[in-house]
This record gives C-alpha cells, sequence and structure tokens, in this order.
C-alpha cells in the first residue's frame, strides 16, 4: 500500500521528466547510431550553447528569488566580455582576464544593487541603465585590432573523455564549461539546502517578516545582486575568453535576455533552469548544423531567429505556469 | 524689492507659479544633463582628451551654422518618433523596448511601397507609404500586446525578441526579394524609393521635422483630451481600478501596443523617405533604444520628447564633427546618454543635490512582475 502511493507520487512528480529524458535518451542514441560525428558535435556544442544561458540565468535567479528583478544580465555580460578580453591583451594572463570579467560582473551588479535597493527605483528601468550603460562604454573604449594571446582550450579528463559520445560530450570541456556545471550544483545546494538560501527565499516571499526575525533585508539583497553579477561576469568571459577569443561590438547578442526566458522556463530553479538552457542550447547548435551541413536551403535569417522566436514560446506558453517570489520588483521600506 | 501690491495680485502669482511649475518640470532633466556632461568630462580627461575642445566641436557641429542646426533637426525627427513611442506606451505602464524593431518595420516598408509603385503624383505617393509604414509598425507592436494580454509574456522580454526577430526578417527581405539589383550591386539593400515618394526640405527644415512635431501634438491631444486617453492612462496607473470601473483592459493594452508601434512606424518611415532614401540593414540601429533615453528625459510627456529628443538629436549630428576636429571617439556620446538616462532614472541624486522634494506620482514605475497581465 504504501509503496504503490509512493510510485504514485514519484510519478506524478517525476513522471513527466522522465519520459522527457527517456526520449531524448532513444533519439540521441537511435542519430549516434546512424551518423556518430555529427551526433558527438551537434551535443558538445549544445553544452557550451548552453553555458552562457545557463550562468545568465543563474545570475537572474538569486536576484529574483530575493526580490530583484535584473533585466541588465545583457549589459553585465558585455561588460565583462569586454573588460575580461582587455585583461587577457594586456595582461596575457587568461585566469586573471577571468578574475578581471567576474569582478566587472559584480560591480553591475552592485550598481544595479544600488539602484534598486538603496535608491529604491523602477528595477526595470535600472536594468536598462545597465544595458544601455554597457553599450556605450564598450563602443567608446573599443578600438579595433586588438588580439589576444589564444583562448581557454578543452581540458580532457583522462579516460572519462574517451568514453564514446558522452565522455566526448561532457568529459572534454574549456575550463567556464565545467565551472558551469558545478556552479549550478552549488547554487542549487546553496538556494535549497542552506540557511543563506532560507533567508534568499524569504526575504523575496515576505521582506517584512523576514526583517522581523532579525534578517538584514537589504544585506541579503545586495549580496544576491552582487554574486549573481559575478556569475553574469563570467557568462561574458566565456564568449570573449573561451568561445570566440576576442570581442566584438554588441558580441553578447541577446542572451542576457534569453537567459531570462531560460529561468521562468526552469521555474527559478539552477537544475531546472539548466535542462531549459540545454534546451535552448541545442536550438542554436541545431541552427549551426543546419547553416553549415548544407542539408536543408532555408534562408540563414530564418535559422538566425530560432532562438528568439523559441524564447517568445517559452514566455508565451510557460510564464502563467510559474509562480512569481511575492515581493519581486518592490523596493523593501523599513517603517 | 518686489512691491508687495504686485506680488499679491492674481495674475502676477499665477504667472509666478506657471514659472515654479516650469522649473519643478525641467529642473531634474537639466540637472541630469549637466551631471552627465561633467563625467562625460572626467572620462575624455581619462582618455587624453580636451572635453572643452570636444564639446566646443560638438556644439559647432550642430548648431554653429544654418546647416548645421537642419542637420540637427534631422538627426531628431525619427528619435521624436521613438520617443513619443515609448512615452506612450510608458502611460499604459507598458515598456516598449521594440520601437526599435517596430520603426524596421515601418522603414523598410514605406521603401517598398516608395520604389515600386509607379506613376503616383507626390501628393499621393509619399503619404501612402508613411501609411504603409505606420501600418506596419503597429501591426508589429500590436504582437508583444497581444501576448502580454492573452498569455502574460512580459513585453520587454518579447519586444526584445521580436526585434532581433525584426533584424533578421528586414536583413531577408533587403537581400532577398526586395534587394536592389541593380548592376554592380553587392550590398543587401533594397532600390531607391522614387523622388514621388521622398519627403521634402523647407529650406534646411526637413518636412519629417514638422510631422513629427505635430505627431507630439495629437499624441497630448489622444492622452489628455479624449476617452481612449483617459482609459490608457488610467491602466496605466492601475489596471485594477480600470477594471472595475468598467474598462477594458486587454483592449487597451493591445491598443496601447499598437499605437506606440504606430509612432514607432512613422519614424523609420520618415527616416526612409527623408533621409536614407532606401532600405539598408544597419542604417537605423539604435534609433530605437534612443527612444527610451529620450521619453525618460522628456518626462514621459510628449512635449517634453521634443526637446530631449532635440538634445539627443544635436549629440548625434555633432559627433561626427566632434571626432574630426577634437580627435574624439563619437561613442562618447553614447556613454553620456546612458549617464544621462542614470541621473533621469536616479532622480533621487538629482533631488538631493539641487535640494528638491519628489511631489507625488513623478517618478516612472511598471509592474515589474513577468507573469501578470
Amino acid at each position: 500500500m504504501e509503496s504503490s502511493l509512493n510510485v504514485n507520487n514519484w510519478l506524478r512528480r517525476y513522471g513527466f521528466l522522465s519520459g522527457v529524458l527517456v526520449i531524448a535518451f532513444v533519439i540521441i542514441v537511435w542519430r549516434y547510431a546512424v551518423d556518430p560525428q555529427v551526433t558527438t558535435a551537434v551535443l558538445a556544442s549544445t553544452l557550451r550553447q548552453s553555458t552562457p544561458l545557463v550562468l545568465g540565468a543563474l545570475c537572474g535567479l538569486l536576484g529574483e528569488r530575493s526580490g530583484v528583478v535584473n533585466i541588465g544580465i545583457e549589459g553585465q555580460m558585455l561588460l565583462a566580455a569586454f573588460i575580461g578580453f582587455l585583461a587577457s591583451v594586456y595582461t596575457g594572463n587568461l585566469a586573471l582576464a577571468i578574475a578581471a570579467g567576474m569582478l566587472t560582473g559584480a560591480l553591475m551588479g552592485l550598481l544595479l544593487a544600488f539602484m534598486s535597493v538603496t535608491l529604491k527605483m523602477d528595477q526595470i528601468i535600472g536594468g536598462t541603465v545597465i544595458n544601455i550603460l554597457a553599450i556605450g562604454l564598450t563602443g567608446y573604449f573599443y578600438t579595433a585590432g586588438l588580439t589576444t594571446q589564444g583562448k581557454l582550450q578543452p581540458i580532457p579528463l583522462g579516460p572519462l573523455a574517451d568514453i564514446p559520445l558522452f565522455g566526448r560530450v561532457f568529459f572534454n570541456n574549456p575550463p567556464i564549461t565545467y565551472a558551469t556545471l558545478i556552479l549550478v550544483m552549488v547554487v542549487h545546494y546553496v538556494l535549497f539546502f542552506t540557511r543563506w538560501g532560507l533567508r534568499t527565499r524569504a526575504v523575496g516571499e515576505h521582506p517584512s517578516a523576514a526583517d522581523t526575525v532579525g534578517i538584514n533585508v537589504f544585506t541579503i539583497r545586495y549580496v544576491n545582486v552582487i554574486i549573481g553579477g559575478a556569475i553574469a561576469g563570467l557568462a561574458g568571459a566565456y564568449l570573449s575568453l573561451e568561445a570566440v577569443g576576442s570581442f566584438e561590438r554588441l558580441m553578447t547578442n541577446g542572451r542576457g535576455f534569453v537567459a531570462l526566458a531560460v529561468m521562468l522556463f526552469g521555474k527559478r530553479t539552477p537544475l531546472g533552469s539548466w535542462g531549459a538552457a540545454l534546451l535552448f542550447g541545442f536550438a542554436s547548435a541545431l541552427q549551426t548544423q543546419l547553416q553549415f551541413g548544407g542539408e536543408i536551403e532555408i534562408p540563414h535569417q530564418f535559422i538566425g531567429m530560432l532562438p528568439y522566436l523559441l524564447t517568445i514560446l517559452v514566455l508565451a506558453g510557460f510564464v502563467g505556469r510559474t509562480r512569481d517570489p511575492k515581493a519581486l520588483g518592490q523596493p523593501y521600506e523599513t517603517e | 524689492m518686489m512691491n508687495p501690491e504686485i506680488e499679491s495680485s492674481p495674475g502676477n502669482g499665477r504667472f509666478l507659479s506657471t514659472l515654479q511649475q516650469i522649473w519643478r518640470s525641467i529642473s531634474v532633466p537639466l540637472t541630469a544633463v549637466l551631471l552627465a556632461a561633467l563625467i562625460g568630462a572626467i572620462l575624455l580627461i581619462a582618455s587624453g582628451a580636451s572635453p572643452l575642445e570636444a564639446y566646443a566641436a560638438l556644439f559647432k557641429g550642430s548648431f554653429g551654422n544654418a546647416q548645421a542646426i537642419g542637420r540637427t533637426l534631422e538627426k531628431a525627427t525619427p528619435l521624436i518618433f521613438s520617443g513619443l513611442a515609448v512615452a506612450f506606451a510608458f502611460k499604459a505602464g507598458l515598456f516598449n523596448i521594440g520601437a526599435q524593431g517596430q520603426l524596421l518595420f515601418g522603414a523598410i516598408v514605406a521603401a517598398f511601397l516608395g520604389f515600386s509603385i509607379e506613376g503616383l503624383p507626390a501628393i499621393i505617393h509619399a503619404p501612402l507609404a508613411l501609411i504603409g509604414g505606420a501600418a506596419a509598425g503597429a501591426l508589429y507592436g500590436a504582437i508583444p500586446g497581444a501576448l502580454r494580454t492573452y498569455t502574460g509574456a512580459h513585453e520587454v522580454i518579447t519586444t526584445i525578441m521580436l526585434n532581433y526577430i525584426a533584424i533578421n526578417i528586414t536583413d531577408y527581405l533587403a537581400d532577398g526579394p526586395w534587394k536592389d539589383m541593380t548592376p554592380g550591386n553587392i550590398v543587401a539593400r533594397t532600390p531607391k524609393i522614387l523622388p514621388s515618394a521622398e519627403i521634402p526640405y523647407i529650406g534646411n527644415v526637413p518636412v519629417g521635422f514638422i510631422l513629427s512635431v505635430l505627431a507630439a501634438v495629437v499624441v497630448w491631444w489622444l492622452l489628455w483630451h479624449t476617452t481612449i486617453g483617459y482609459e490608457i492612462r488610467t491602466v496605466g496607473l492601475n489596471s485594477h481600478a480600470a477594471h472595475y470601473a468598467g474598462m477594458r483592459v486587454a483592449w487597451t493594452v493591445i491598443l496601447t501596443m499598437a499605437l506606440s508601434g504606430l509612432l514607432a512606424g512613422l519614424g523609420g518611415a520618415v527616416e526612409t523617405q527623408g533621409v536614407v532614401g532606401r532600405y539598408q540593414p544597419g542604417f537605423n540601429i539604435a534609433l530605437g533604444f534612443d527612444g527610451i533615453t529620450i521619453a525618460l528625459l522628456g518626462k514621459t510627456h510628449p512635449f517634453g520628447v521634443i526637446p530631449a529628443a532635440l538634445l539627443v538629436g544635436a549629440m548625434k549630428a555633432g559627433s561626427s564633427q566632434m571626432q574630426f576636429s577634437a580627435g574624439v571617439a563619437k561613442e562618447i556620446t553614447d556613454v553620456i546618454q546612458a549617464l544621462i538616462l542614470f541621473f533621469v532614472a536616479a532622480d533621487v541624486i538629482v533631488r538631493w543635490i539641487i535640494r528638491m522634494r519628489a511631489s507625488d506620482g513623478d517618478q516612472v514605475t511598471f509592474s515589474s512582475n513577468w507573469g501578470q497581465s
């Protein structure tokens, strides 16, 4: 009796998800049997394309769980990509460059927190300020022709990387992609299994109650938004130091906004966002494959808008089914 | 010393209070602009340029002579339209970041009507292309309105996504079915529009500029002197109250976004027919985003949008001169614009500097929640 109830419960909670996973697994194995090379390439590209999106989503959900909407992720990424790139040009040290990118993101996070928590500005406008500021600053200080010593290279994890398909996809990646996989787990743990996470969620739901029991609402929001900014900065560093190896104007290309859709699709949980990001990453990987595989004749512009269309569809279909933190977007006033 | 009798006379008092009111409404934007220019100067010094020289060149290039003033008006024209588009949506509590995409559609449809229809007199052809561009913008603007109403998808994200989609679609059209097939042309662009579709100049003043000022008047009239305008503003202030008062909130949201898109589309059409002469990808970029800065700088009032757009237009008109004679990269104007936006939005800081208390309803706020409509 007891066990059958458990099975029912389990099915209700994870049935759909497991179904999707099983179907995905079957399709992947089938495609692998047909064409191992392309399948491995598409999946590896899926994982890498999803990296900046997961990071952006982690940034977004840390802010939103504590009650601060961050639509400035795009700008945080862009400026971090630029500063990270400059640091790599002038020091030649990629680790230092990543740190510079994360610091930039954190500073932009500080600015957002200052605007939305201290000045109590409208958070949507605050995020827009960050986006426009990033476009202006990177445009002004950008000089064409700067080159770096190279970009972050894949580090195969010994024998693990030789496992066909999954080993090659998961264990043969550059450092920021590994770091992202770890960060997803860490943020999930912190948010749902630590005192800090509980306080963060409390502040996002009911700041005055949290305040009453002695939690400092301002501190929680500041710290979450700043850490989120550093994570968005890592996404920027990924773009300029790991994916491309140089900086281009407006190179974020809307990823910061797509990341918000990823976050909503993942119901503001790190693991859910990771799954959603993989879906978006798959759309991008498929896009590249269609564009250069030359199998179907579609104008490249139509393939190019796939991720954006997907974002709108996801938003239209799923946004009503997630529950916003109650205090989302509202500045907190002490009495 | 002022004569107390004159001071207490009612006519004079009203005059003084009007002055006070005007000062109240322009002091914050004015201070924001000055602060932004100040920080811009610091940035210029940091990068080894002389701010005085740069700003002098900027001024000379935008207001130095009749030609420069004409250029400023020309640059301000699409900005007035996009600023009106954003400000108009603000009034209903909606943030239309998609003015960019709506403007692109207006521009390319006006170009298409401008080059493809032959044999019409200018008095019919030019307005026809304008109307076509406006309709295209309105339709594209209605999409995020409908998404917001029926699915709850927040317009901030959907309009940004629609911007990218618009760039792709217009690129496709300009490089595919509507491409300029003149021998020797390899770039993606439409053919030149016919002279009958062009919007002329009166002296140095572009007719498009006059149209944009007229548009501001129409928007003002619509918002404050019609029932629809009353509904739009009520929805913006409190959509629940509007609902209980029997207003059709869903319809109002869609209509507002469509009208906002119409204004942006008109801006694109005027730019195509008055300045560019064809649609070419990359030529209209950023005009829509500037609309956000302009709307906020103009305190989301249609008549505030005009001076705000003139200011930004002047920066655009003078930036080439600045780059040429002071050796300062044009993009510094983008930085200054972002700073202006920051200080206007963070008016707490500005008010603290000029020691002024906020009056109710001065600050712009949106519903920041993703899910509600």
